[in-house]
């Protein structure tokens, strides 16, 4: 770790990199090179690692154990879907679909406003159930909801996500919360994980680290609902339900707490896994949970726990780091 | 009046089994500090086995409940010995996710065998008496009275055994508890045996009183009593039993008035509201840290 | 001289215990405050009142003149009163640079926005940050594990940065809780001279509860004595060791304090 460089010299590779990528996935469905199936694992793949890094943010960063994601995920769907099919149905697909998930993501933080005021003074195993309360209370209310079809869902959504949308918001959301991760309230978060009241006695308002954790993942939560409505073109509330948040769970927990590239790897792992156990039908839902179940009995932290690949970190860390050593390495006396 | 007697009547009946059930949530909560999210669907599993003997044998009525309290208190022993003790000292966050996540293979384990929901056949000859104009059935006396019985003698073990005794030690402070040369570890699998035991009667009388049985009955009707364990402070026996009725006075309430739909808003709702104004439930402690 | 920190009266219940009953001193600026007393006297509580961890059951403290009684510990801190803890709280997981900019970030503004999208000023601030820690590391010869996490580092070298955590907040006021815990005499008297170092160069006050009675004596300009979260006795070092109340309370009623 001592000398590590950045992965390259140049400052502007990255974002071209990334603004490459954005056009490549957009011709990409008009060449005919991917079929139809393999686009829509690849948007299933970007729409999971936004949720897994989200709840990371919660669940790894923070350290706490939520399994309200899916509802968050639920407004977010909801919300664009009402936008997209009652409210605007012939608008134009360019303006209504960023506008649509920005709104979906929107309503979902607002929902993480409450939880993470919640989450002052209650921590842990309670603070677990108040999730769980969320979930249920988010899906039973949609279930009464009349306007959006109660139990039976909403039909008939515009298929707007396409794979450049997918691949763009993933990378929005991949990058706000590695900015978030490498700034003063993703350190003050890490610290509450460690040790809440050191945190608070070394100055860490602790309150406004945890509402920007919950706000800034239900917001993502929702996007990713956003995206995941305009891709199945069909939403219910059963699709919400402890599975999906346990879903979620698996990914983060497989592919690594804390960790950016561990919420790539684990939502690309489980994205491939359940997809090939598709034949295997309500079997399927066996496998994953075992699968949580074996992590926290041999590999709890997953993956790549607590680490991260060079290239997602922010430049500045690395080179001052590598600066600042070898100017500690020349020495300097010190009275003792 | 009638109405409301008659009402009444429903909210003990379903206010017992939510008991039976969230005491056993409630017993490991208190030996383990851990959230048994698979107890629900032991619960479910009681049922199932129940279904399974009568298949098998037809069996009076006695006889099931014993043997179905005996198959789900050596599936909860089995629950604890394989996924929860090797997480004794592992952070909470993992137990509890084993627990969800054992919950959830047997639930999907058991909806993979038996897609659809199936009936309950009858176990004993239902009689309905009049009493003052309140319809009664032997169905109703015999699910309060067996639940209230078991929670006697649950409340008798605590109180008054040795057994009892060393599992309120053992709640209190685990490692003094070993040193003291009492066996943690026994003590511990009896107890989630018997919360097991208690868990399995209830989904033999919930079989019996609603009786269609599926695999997602852990999460809608396990996971209530849950809820009613929390409302009532988790780690109290006393509150398990509260929460439970107060759930099922709730419920039948709620579903007399309002669609049945709304059954699981009010409820979770009625949870989060408790906890917002008492977080740990209305008979919950809270624990005095000194830093 | 002035009083830095004040406190008047001051209680607290834990249900029927009293932990710390009507303690009424003060600290003067620039000076170095020994608290003393048999183990379970409320030494720590007393801190932990201080710095906000829970508030008091009734009467005041007062920190620049100003009652900080109730304020959450975060705004305590960001005043000026840092403090070190009796068992070793380091974040363990995290490196000992982010440790110490941790501490040091609780005087730089960051808004939310500023941290999602990494506005130049936001660099600017985090490059401010790292700076500075790392300067303050390798005074105390910790800048070449920067990069190591905190729990892997010794023992002695844990406890030296619990105190670079510490100054990090850029404190008036530094509350040491027995710093010398789990080191033998000779350690403890470098730590006295290491101590007495950072005082002067940082310009702190200091209180400090310690056990180690040669460091305790040899550092303090006065010192309180606490039994029972009642203050008994107080005054200078060589006062409060011939009193008989103190060693009374140490030792019975008969003996000599080392």
């Amino acid at each position: 770790m001592i000398g590590m460089t950045p992965w390259t010299k140049n400052r502007y590779l990255p974002p071209v990199l990334l603004v490459v990528g954005l056009i490549v996935t957009a011709i990409l469905p008009s060449t005919g090179i991917v079929n139809d199936y393999l686009q829509f694992v690849i948007v299933s793949i970007a729409i999971n690692a936004i949720l897994c890094v989200s709840l990371n943010l919660v669940n790894g960063w923070m350290g706490e154990f939520s399994v309200g994601h899916a509802g968050f995920m639920a407004l977010g769907a909801y919300a664009s879907a009402i936008l997209t099919v009652k409210l605007f149905p012939s608008a134009p697909a360019a303006l209504i679909f960023p506008a649509a998930v920005l709104i979906g993501g929107t309503v979902a933080g607002l929902a993480g406003i409450p939880v993470g005021i919640l989450s002052f003074k209650t921590r842990g195993d309670y603070l677990a159930i108040i999730t769980l309360a969320f979930l249920m209370i988010v899906k039973s209310g949609l279930e009464n909801i009349p306007y959006t079809g109660g139990p039976r869902g909403m039909l008939g959504i515009p298929h707007l996500t396409t794979v450049a949308w997918a691949y763009f918001w993933c990378v929005v959301a991949f990058w706000a919360i590695r900015n978030l991760v490498y700034s003063k309230y993703g350190r003050g978060i890490a610290a509450i994980r460690e040790d809440e009241i050191a945190a608070e006695a070394m100055g860490v308002n602790t309150r406004a680290a945890k509402l920007v954790a919950f706000v800034t993942s239900s917001f993502f939560a929702g996007v990713a609902g956003a995206l995941f409505a305009h891709q199945l073109q069909f939403i219910n509330p059963s699709s919400f339900d402890i599975l999906k948040s346990t879903e979620i769970l698996v990914m983060v927990y497989l592919g690594g707490v804390a960790s950016l590239g561990g919420s790539l790897l684990g939502a690309g792992v489980v994205t491939i896994l359940t997809q090939c156990l598709q034949p295997l039908g309500t079997w399927r839902m066996v496998v994953l949970p075992a699968l949580l179940v074996l992590l926290m009995l041999f590999r709890p932290a997953g993956i790549m726990g607590y680490r991260d690949w060079n290239w997602l970190k922010p430049r500045l860390s690395l080179k001052l780091r590598s600066k600042n050593e070898d100017k500690a390495e020349r020495g300097k006396e010190i009275v003792s | 009046m009638k109405y409301l007697a008659q009402q009444a009547i429903n909210a003990l009946q379903l206010g017992s089994i939510y008991a039976l059930i969230a005491l056993g949530y409630s017993m490991v909560y208190g030996v383990l500090t851990m959230i048994n999210f698979a107890h629900g669907d032991v619960f479910m599993l009681g049922s199932f086995f129940c279904l399974l003997l009568i298949a098998i044998v037809p069996v009076p009525f006695w006889l099931a409940l014993i043997v179905v309290m005996g198959a789900t208190a050596i599936l909860g022993t089995l629950i604890e010995r394989f996924a929860y003790r090797p997480l004794r000292n592992a952070p909470r966050v993992s137990a509890i996710i084993t627990a969800l996540g054992c919950g959830l293979v047997i639930q999907n384990t058991t909806l993979g065998i038996s897609p659809y929901a199936r009936p309950m056949p009858h176990l004993l000859d239902n009689v309905t008496y009049q009493f003052a104009g309140i319809t009664v059935t032997t169905l109703q006396i015999i699910i309060i009275g067996v639940s209230v019985g078991l929670m006697m003698v649950l409340d008798f073990l605590i109180r008054k055994t040795s057994f009892g005794m060393a599992m309120r030690a053992v709640a209190s402070d685990r490692a003094t508890v070993s040193l003291l040369g009492v066996p943690a570890n026994e003590i511990i699998a009896v107890t989630f045996a018997i919360g097991a035991a208690l868990g399995g009667a209830a989904g033999l009388l919930y079989g019996m009183a609603y009786p269609v049985v599926s695999a997602a009955m852990g999460i809608t009707v396990g996971w209530k009593a849950f809820v009613a364990a929390v409302i009532g402070g988790i780690g109290n026996m006393r509150g398990a039993v509260l929460g439970a009725f107060i759930l099922g006075t709730v419920e039948v309430m709620t579903v007399a008035v309002l669609p049945s739909t709304y059954r699981d808003l009010i409820s979770y709702s009625l949870l989060l509201l408790i906890l917002v104004f008492k977080p740990h439930g209305l008979l919950g402690k809270p624990t005095i840290h000194k830093a | 001289m002035s009083v830095l920190l004040e406190t008047r009266s001051l209680t607290r219940q834990f249900g029927g215990l009293r932990a710390i009953g009507d303690l009424s001193l003060s600290v003067n600026t620039g000076e170095i405050l020994g608290v003393i007393g048999p183990n379970g006297a409320g030494k720590t509580t007393f801190f932990n009142l201080l710095t906000g961890i829970y508030p008091p059951s009734s009467g005041e403290i007062l920190f620049n003149g100003r009652s900080i009684a109730g304020l959450r510990p975060s705004e305590i801190a960001r005043q000026g009163m840092a403090r070190t803890f009796q068992n070793i709280r380091l974040f363990r997981q995290l490196s000992v640079l982010e440790n110490v900019r941790i501490a040091y970030d609780a005087g730089l503004a960051c808004s939310p926005l500023d941290a999602l999208i990494h506005t130049p000023r936001a660099l600017s601030r985090e490059r401010e940050s790292i700076e500075a820690s790392m300067e303050l590391l390798e005074m105390f010869q910790l800048g070449s594990h920067a990069e190591d996490r905190a729990g892997d580092l010794s023992y002695g070298a844990q406890r030296r940065l619990e105190i670079v955590r510490a100054l990090a907040l850029k404190p008036s006021l530094l509350l040491l809780d027995e710093p010398a815990a789990g080191m033998n005499p000779s350690e403890a008297m470098q730590l006295t001279e290491f101590l007495r170092w950072v005082h002067g160069k940082f310009s702190l006050t200091i209180v400090l509860i310690e056990h180690h009675m040669q460091m305790v004596m040899a550092l303090s300009d006065r010192i309180e004595v606490i039994e029972f979260g009642v203050r008994i006795a107080g005054g200078k070092p060589e006062e409060v060791k011939a009193n008989p109340r103190v060693i009374e309370a140490y030792l019975g009623t008969e003996g000599e304090l080392p």
